[in-house]
């Protein structure tokens, strides 16, 4: 049983000045028209999820989807307006200021989509300071930030000011602040959006690197469906404050909840985002080709392979035992099969 | 009806100017209605009425209502000048010991705290001041004067103004580099040479207390007011009117709660160059990105943390372009606070002007000037120099500046002391030029104000009498004939057309105000000579600001200009005029003109260039004339700009206006001349300071409701 580290239990988060009030009248029915006109905006609406240890969950959703609002009120940054949550099950609500400044000061990390680097402090100097904020020696708080420095592959420019460093290494800053007093939440705020597309790639695969060495608790925002496939373990797509689906990439690829989400998903690239295990049938005992693939391979690295078969190919899992069979024309129909009902 | 339904503001702009005529001509004036130079409130004349209020017998002259309102707030200066005297000498009676007598002393508790201020800021201003020039008052605060006159070799000695050189230019050198540092040279070697060592040094004592207090107060009050909304809504109409008041205004109940001299110049610089740092330190700490705040949170900053650690040093630019905006306030008041005696070059620069030794004036005026651009050019170094990674420098590099120091100081005082054996007999220009024993150009400056005048009299004079006689008199009895029924007309109703009710009750409440008081005529006399200099200004002022936009290297030579000029001390301008004018209205005029054209170009300028260039390059894509292009587009578009800087002219124009008065008008900036050499003057000058900054809002907020609505209806920031 893996444990829960981020906990949320209907939360709620609406801006005006007597949203506390039309929630309570409004007993968990929040409708966002209503509510605008009295003069409330509906930030996040009834969201409730769990996430594991060491489990990605990025949160997607458009520009004013209320994703940001959510991830501020698991770090309170804003307050929510009602609901529970719980921080390896500490209720985060009824921490005192002291309380939420050791936590954050011990246990959560935050990279911002702008970056939020200190203008006036060098690139050592930024990643040091949340530890120089605790209370850490000058001297053992730059060592500690220069193996950060390292860990992001920022060696010989540790005395750079943020404004001499392009985006892509900016945020690298920002990624190794973050991680400096080693937080075991990792909270991402689209950190690659600002970036340019190449430069995003990169950061992404860095991000994975990362993660593989850290396994860190991860809440990762971002509003581009395809980031999300590639980096998730779990996606809440998120509308108007609603979260409308919660799964894995996969699952949301192949029975969509919602026509929103279903929007979405219609223009995926399929191999690109299923695995062999998500299109395999149960073993049976019909005439199977020599070729075997791995059960998580991603269908686009090894459909070449399965197309040039006749048979069902058999699947195996890490242990070299068969788990399944898929057969050519299933790939073909997985590729295809999507897009042509939608011509 | 077609052009009703297009321009509906266009008819209701003129039906008020129809509304306005038509009042203006209906009501006649009155048969025993005159204009009064003298102070009427002095006058005892039977045909006066009284009325009392509060203990305060006000007298006036009655008419009727349409035409002048009574002055029912006559009051209010009495009210608040006798306040002051009961505060400083009848209440909350204390007893305090005096160190002096030995004994207890009864003090009324407001007379105790000022004093006790006073002592702390001349102290403050003496020890700099002794530090740059030597003397004994600082070693006699910890002493006594008999210990003194005992151990006479107890001094300070001042230090000698070679090192005083050397240090502006390494400062220079360290903030900007060759060029400020050897513009800091040049600047203190000319102050020393031509003997105005003195009266300078006495001037940038009076600054570096001033300007220091100022900031950490502008900065105290400056994050009280980010914190706290309600602060910040408790300073706003302070900071409001203290932007439209003019500085001289201010100084008078100064001199009732501090007295006459340097410390109570240093107070009152303070409550001018407090509000300015305030908006500043809002303006740096509101522009520092959420997510630079939400880092430092998330970083696990505690309150303090916050503000000191990630806020301040964020917002470092904005504040300190405050502490420029400080510095430059305190110079010039340092120069206006010579009014009420402080020591230094404003000082100078007013007795020559009252000599009228226009060749003193100009020297004093020069160096003013001179010390104004490197006080700036320093402090806005400061301001954009970015930080510098100071790790890994050698012992040499980390400390150059401070051994760079060290050696001048060693130069400077081996330089004075083989001078005290060189200059045996007289002074040691190597330690201390005395004052007026430099070169002087005086002389050459008076011939040339002579030959002036001998070669160009009656051309000037021509010139002179036909603007009084044709322009000015004319003008000036039309502001005077307003009806004011018709003058709250054209005010109000330009305010709802502007800005609906809400505007037009804020713009005829300040209006109210100035009607109430006694000096409804004054005001008029003040408006019409602003009026007069706003028009000329803005014509100039778009005009140049038009043409030199038409090239890159004209735009910024002119923005160069207008940088330099802006540093000026507005009495600085009274010199030149004075010179080529002599002393009449016509000199006050055309400093006004002179000195609000510099907002009129500045803005244009910048309103042309805030144009973006994909609007430059879709115009030149339809295929406009540069003119076309001029006319449909960026005059459009730099309008909301142009109109800011219109609003600026407006406020500039104010205060040279009231400054004029020392050169002798009839208007508001007079009476306030006259309440800093008067007793009871406090009240009234207060009264007269609001009277001058509600002519001056009742622009602004005209002028900012409109600029607003526009820009939001043309979608700029």
């Amino acid at each position: 049983m893996t444990d829960t580290v981020i906990k949320c239990e209907s939360v709620y988060k609406i801006f005006g000045t007597n949203a506390k009030k039309m929630l309570q009248e409004a007993n968990g029915n929040v409708d966002a028209k209503t509510f605008q006109e009295n003069g409330c905006i509906v930030g996040v609406n009834n969201a409730s999820f769990e996430v594991l240890k060491g489990e990605i969950l990025v949160v997607m959703g458009l520009s004013g989807s209320g994703k940001s609002t959510l991830l501020r009120c698991i770090s309170r940054l804003t307050d929510a307006t009602a609901g529970k949550i719980f921080i390896e099950g500490q209720d985060l609500l009824s921490l005192n200021n002291k309380e939420l400044i050791e936590l954050r000061r011990n246990k959560m990390g935050m990279v911002f989509q702008s970056f939020a680097l200190l203008p006036h402090k060098t690139v050592v100097e930024n990643i040091a300071f949340p530890l120089q904020i605790k209370g850490i020696k000058t001297k053992d708080s730059i060592n500690k930030a220069m193996e950060m420095v390292k860990l992001v592959g920022l060696e010989g420019r540790e005395n750079y000011f943020p404004r001499e460093l392009s985006g892509g290494q900016q945020q690298r800053v920002g990624i190794a602040r973050s991680l400096a007093v080693e937080p075991d939440i990792w909270f991402l705020d689209e950190p690659f959006s600002a970036l340019d597309p190449l430069i995003r790639k990169e950061m992404q695969d860095e991000f994975l690197r990362l993660q593989e060495k850290l396994q860190k608790t991860i809440m990762f925002i971002t509003h581009d469906f395809d980031e999300a496939l590639k980096l998730a373990d779990r996606i809440a797509i998120m509308k108007d404050g609603i979260i409308e689906q919660l799964d894995t990439p996969a699952n949301i690829v192949l029975n969509p909840a919602t026509e929103y989400v279903k929007k979405f998903t219609e223009e995926v690239p399929r191999e690109k985002v299923l695995k062999i295990e998500d299109v395999m049938e149960k073993p049976n005992n019909e005439n199977l080709s020599d070729l075997k693939v791995l059960r998580n391979e991603i269908i686009e690295n090894v459909a070449e392979k399965i197309l040039t078969q006749e048979k069902s190919v058999s699947v195996i899992d890490e242990n070299n035992q068969i788990v399944g069979t898929v057969h050519p024309s299933k790939i073909i129909s997985t590729v295809f099969g999507g897009k042509k009902s939608n011509d | 009806m077609e052009l009703l339904k297009k321009y509906p503001k266009l008819f209701q702009w003129l039906f008020l100017l129809v509304a306005f005529f038509t009042l203006y001509f209906a009501i006649d004036v009155p048969e025993t209605y005159k204009f009064i130079r003298g102070q009427a409130e002095f006058i005892k004349d039977p045909n006066q009425s009284t009325y009392t209020l509060f203990g305060a017998e006000v007298r006036y002259y009655a008419f009727d209502v349409f035409w002048r309102l009574p002055p029912l707030l006559g009051w209010l200066p009495i009210w608040i000048n006798d306040s002051l005297f009961f505060l400083m000498n009848d209440w909350m009676p204390i007893e305090f010991w005096n160190e002096d007598t030995q004994e207890f002393k009864t003090q009324p508790l407001v007379l105790q705290i000022t004093r006790n201020l006073t002592s702390f800021i001349t102290f403050l201003i003496e020890l700099i001041r002794e530090i740059l020039l030597g003397g004994v008052e600082t070693i006699v605060a910890f002493t006594s004067w008999d210990w003194i006159s005992e151990n006479s070799w107890a001094k300070l000695p001042g230090l000698p103004w070679t090192i005083v050189a050397a240090g502006a230019a390494i400062l220079g050198y360290k903030l900007s580099g060759k060029g400020l540092a050897l513009f800091s040279a040049i600047v203190m070697i000319y102050i020393s040479i031509f003997g105005q060592w003195k009266p300078s040094m006495q001037t940038l004592s009076f600054i570096l207390v001033a300007a220091p207090l100022s900031f950490i107060f502008g900065l105290g009050l400056g994050i009280a007011a980010f914190k706290s909304k309600r602060v910040e809504k408790a300073l706003y109409p302070i900071l409001l009117v203290m932007q439209t008041m003019p500085q001289y205004a201010v100084l008078v109940p100064a001199i009732v709660l501090f007295g006459v001299g340097d410390h109570a110049g240093v107070i009152i610089t303070m409550v001018v160059a407090v509000p300015p740092m305030i908006l500043l330190t809002l303006l740096g700490l509101r522009g520092v990105s959420p997510e630079v705040i939400e880092a430092g949170r998330m970083s696990g900053c505690n309150n303090l943390q916050l503000m000191f650690k990630v806020l301040i040093p964020t917002a470092r630019r904005d504040i300190l372009i405050g502490v420029n905006q400080v510095i430059m306030v305190c110079f010039s008041m340092a120069v206006i606070s010579a009014f009420i005696g402080a020591k230094g070059l404003g000082f100078n620069l007013l007795l020559a002007l009252n000599q009228l030794n226009i060749g003193l004036a100009l020297e004093a005026g020069l160096c003013i000037s001179l010390i104004a651009i490197l006080l700036d050019k320093l402090s806005l170094a400061w301001a954009n120099k970015q930080i510098d990674y100071f790790g890994n420098l050698t012992f040499f590099q980390r400390y150059k500046n401070i051994i760079f120091f060290s050696g001048a100081i060693l130069i400077g005082i081996i330089f004075a002391y083989a001078g005290s054996f060189y200059f045996k007999e007289g002074f040691n220009y190597l330690y201390e030029i005395p004052h007026n024993k430099g070169i002087s150009t005086a002389d050459f400056w008076n011939k040339g104000v002579d030959w002036i005048w001998d070669t160009f009299f009656q051309t000037l004079k021509i010139f002179n009498t036909w603007l009084i006689v044709d322009v000015l008199q004319p003008m000036r009895a039309a502001y005077l004939r307003m009806p004011i029924v018709a003058t709250f007309v054209l005010v109000m109703g330009a305010g709802y057309i502007i800005g609906g009710i809400r505007s037009a009750i804020v713009v005829g409440g300040l209006t109210l105000f100035i009607a109430l008081s006694p000096w409804w005529d004054r005001a008029l006399v003040t408006t019409y000579m602003a009026t007069f200099g706003v028009i000329l200004s803005c014509v100039i002022g778009f005009t140049v600001g038009t043409l030199c936009f038409q090239n890159k290297h004209s735009t910024n030579f002119m923005l160069g200009v207008c940088d330099i000029f802006q540093t000026f001390p507005s009495f600085v301008y009274l010199i030149p005029v004075m010179m080529l004018f002599g002393v009449t209205d016509t000199s006050v005029l055309i400093a006004v003109v002179v000195y609000a054209t510099i907002p009129a170009t500045r803005y244009t300028i910048e309103g042309l260039r805030s144009v973006p260039p994909s609007l430059h390059d879709a115009a030149s894509m339809s295929g406009v004339t540069k003119i076309q292009r001029l006319l449909k587009i960026e005059f459009p578009l730099a309008l909301p700009h142009m109109m800011l800087g219109l609003n600026q002219t407006i406020v500039f124009a104010l205060f040279m206006v009231i400054i004029g008065a020392f050169i002798g008008t009839e208007d508001l900036g007079q009476y306030i001349l006259k309440a800093i050499s008067d007793k009871k003057g406090a009240g009234i000058g207060l009264t007269l300071g609001l009277c001058v900054a509600f002519i001056g809002l009742v622009f602004d907020h005209l002028i900012r409701t409109w600029v607003g609505q526009r820009k939001k209806h043309l979608g700029i920031d």
